[in-house]
């Protein structure tokens, strides 16, 4: 299925599921993420396999971005998540992909997202003890030595 | 019971925490993040080609594979075609490496199962042969740094494709001289054999990819399913599995390195003539809100995720690393089984901790 | 005896003319001895453990330095070659790794990473910026990203004249 097919599937099931211009992503409320992600690993469109989990920390706002991919129909889609810094909480999608459960840990490690109902939400890639959230654009770390720009 | 962070076994700095009763695994928890170099923190403050050398270092054992992955991502989001004979020149890069990674997965894979050095000195004098070629390609034996946004480093040298077509005439023998010392070996078969089986649902549940999915019984390749730089014009084969256990995934890798054999001999006789490289400004700066472009590496799917605000330097940068997904399936696998078994599965798997970490 | 004046150690040997046997100090054998068969230890970090097991494989075959003889554990070794990135989770490992190997003990710090940070030194806020930052001393260092096989060789020989040189007192 081409990705504009998708998408106008998605937009008849979610009417609050948008578009975003320029790219083939579509953002979604994150109250409805759940929802959604069920209905997308159902079939029709049978997205079986939840690729890569990442996030974009655009200062105000932290951009959460859900790669999915199907196997079997062999199409893609990205889903796109915007959560205020005051409220980091999103749902878990451990239980329906279990790939989820690496790629979560290491949105919670890197970001400071954290994913209600997760079956182990420690950090995986820095020390358990770690302070701070590195990839953050605010983020200092006394070891950390700023190459100078060109 | 605590297994790494140094230990033989482990392909890294990897640890394991395992709760024993005798010799079963009960559970086994991997404690990972001992190479973590913040590789995409350091992506922000380089400029696109300035990164080039760190993608080199991510899965050591595969450079050029990284680097096509990279530079692909980036040429994504710039709507740049690159030339004829760049494509072939990566092609034929990108499969010799493959050959040289698998060669190094089958030959610490049998280390692993108790074949002491013997399999794994024979795949490291192949590995030299590989090695070689990419010294007088682009002068280095680890990490080449030869992939650059709109084509290559240097053109192929001269005489270099007949020492090419030399290795793989003298490679084929030598996989088959695998397969009499390996792959029927009665020892080696009962050590692997229905060993770590992994079934088809779980691999797609996990996002398991590249060879260990294919073990499992699904025919994906992203060479022949969504075909990036030549690859259509090749024939070769997907060779897949029957039931996921060890023995397949090891499997897998003997034949890809015979369907890379092909693709090398079908490329290097195809090699157009022209530029290597078309002519980028030295300063990038591409702006997109978010490119995802990925590539079948030895080791599964590498993924590039780029987000870039019009300036030299990547806003965001994440590398989906085909060994982290791999990685988070074996708990699940060696749960019950023996601790000898445990490093069976973990060698067969072939994860390695410079992409996982990151 | 001719073939006694061509292995390296011939000038700590005296020959005693006309006769079977030969006089040497116990010191200097014990150096002898000990420069030839350096146990290093298996510990890969990252992309230089590739170039180490390369260089103990049949191409370039480091067993003819007396140091192929590559060790798991800690207790049996002799030389401990940090071979890649050292990250800051790895650090106390290190340290303790370092403590459990018996004296007379070496250290030879492999490619830019184990010597710097190498080209992790910048931006970075979990790498460790050399083997030296950890209180661990250094006896030889390979530059080189990675260093080529080569290379390691050499570093090896230079270990083993540093122990042939070495006084008794120091270790």
């Amino acid at each position: 299925m081409r990705t504009d097919e998708i998408l106008a599937i998605i937009k008849a099931e979610f009417p609050d599921a948008k578009e975003e211009t320029g790219s083939d992503g579509i953002v979604i409320p994150k109250e409805r993420l759940l929802e959604i992600a069920r209905y997308l690993k159902s079939p029709p469109l049978a997205f079986d396999n939840l690729h890569c989990i990442t996030a974009v920390d655009r200062k105000e706002k932290i951009e959460l971005v859900y790669i999915l991919y199907s196997i079997g129909e062999r199409h893609g889609i990205t889903l796109k998540i915007y959560l205020t810094l005051e409220d980091l909480n999103v749902a878990s999608l451990s239980e329906l992909w279990k790939s989820a459960n690496y790629l979560e840990r290491e949105v919670y490690d890197l970001f400071g997202v954290v994913f209600l109902n997760h079956p182990d939400l420690r950090r995986i890639l820095n020390p358990y003890d770690w302070k701070g959230y590195p990839l953050r654009k605010d983020y200092s770390h006394p070891q950390l030595v700023v190459k100078p720009r060109l | 019971m605590n297994m790494g962070p140094q230990h033989p076994s482990t392909h890294g700095v990897l640890s394991l925490e395992l709760r024993l009763d005798g010799e079963i695994v009960k559970e086994c928890t991997p404690h990972i993040g001992y190479l973590h170099r913040s590789i995409e923190k350091i992506a922000e403050n380089r400029t696109y080609t300035q990164f080039i050398p760190y993608t080199d270092r991510l899965d050591y054992v595969a450079s050029m594979n990284n680097n096509l992955g990279y530079v692909m991502a980036v040429e994504k989001m710039l709507n740049l075609e690159v030339s004829q004979r760049a494509q072939y020149i990566r092609v034929i890069v990108a499969e010799l490496n493959r050959i040289a990674s698998h060669l190094i997965a089958v030959g610490t894979f049998a280390q692993d199962l108790g074949a002491f050095a013997t399999p794994l000195f024979y795949c490291f004098r192949e590995r030299e042969k590989v090695i070689d070629i990419f010294d007088q390609i682009c002068g280095n034996r680890l990490t080449y740094n030869y992939m650059r946004i709109g084509g290559v480093q240097f053109d192929f040298p001269e005489g270099i494709s007949e020492k090419i077509k030399d290795f793989v005439k003298y490679m084929r023998p030598k996989v088959d001289d695998y397969d009499q010392l390996l792959t029927h070996n009665a020892i080696f078969l009962a050590r692997s054999k229905n060993i770590g089986v992994l079934p088809k649902e779980l691999a797609i549940s996990y996002s398991v990819t590249g060879p260990n999915l294919r073990a499992s019984g699904v025919k994906w390749d992203l060479r022949k399913d969504e075909p990036y730089l030549v690859y259509d014009k090749f024939e070769f084969d997907i060779p897949v599995g029957e039931n996921g256990d060890s023995w397949d995934r090891y499997k897998m890798r003997i034949e890809e390195i015979r369907q890379s054999l092909r693709i090398v001999e079908q490329a290097i006789d195809a090699l157009p003539q022209g530029e290597p490289t078309v002519k980028v400004g030295r300063i990038l700066k591409p702006s997109s809100s978010g490119t995802y472009f990925r590539t079948e590496n030895p080791r599964g799917e590498l993924g590039f995720y780029i987000v870039g605000d019009g300036s030299a330097y990547p806003y965001r940068l994440k590398i989906r690393a085909p060994s982290f997904s791999n990685l988070a399936v074996i708990p699940e696998l060696v749960k019950g089984s023996k601790i000898a078994d445990l490093v069976c599965v973990f060698g067969s798997f072939d994860v390695l901790m410079g992409e996982i970490d990151r | 005896m001719a073939v006694i004046e061509k292995i390296p150690a011939a000038k700590l040997i005296h020959k005693i003319p006309g006769g079977g046997f030969f006089l040497t100090t116990t010191e200097s054998l014990l150096k002898w001895g000990k420069a030839s068969s350096l146990w290093p230890m298996t510990f890969g970090l990252a992309c230089c453990a590739f170039e180490m097991i390369a260089a103990g494989a049949s191409r370039f075959d480091i067993d003819r330095f007396g140091a192929g003889v590559f060790r798991a554990s800690p207790r049996q070794c002799d030389v401990m070659i940090v071979a890649g990135t050292i990250c800051v989770k790895m650090n106390d490992c290190i340290r303790r790794l370092y403590a459990q190997m018996p004296e007379p003990k070496y250290v030879i710090a492999m490619g830019n990473c184990a010597i710097s940070g190498g080209i992790f030194y910048y931006d970075t806020y979990s790498v460790t910026k050399g083997t030296d930052s950890l209180g661990i001393p250094v006896d030889v260092f390979i530059p080189g990203c990675p260093p080529r096989p080569e290379n390691l060789l050499v570093g090896l020989m230079k270990l083993q004249e540093k122990i042939r040189n070495e006084k008794n007192a120091d270790r």
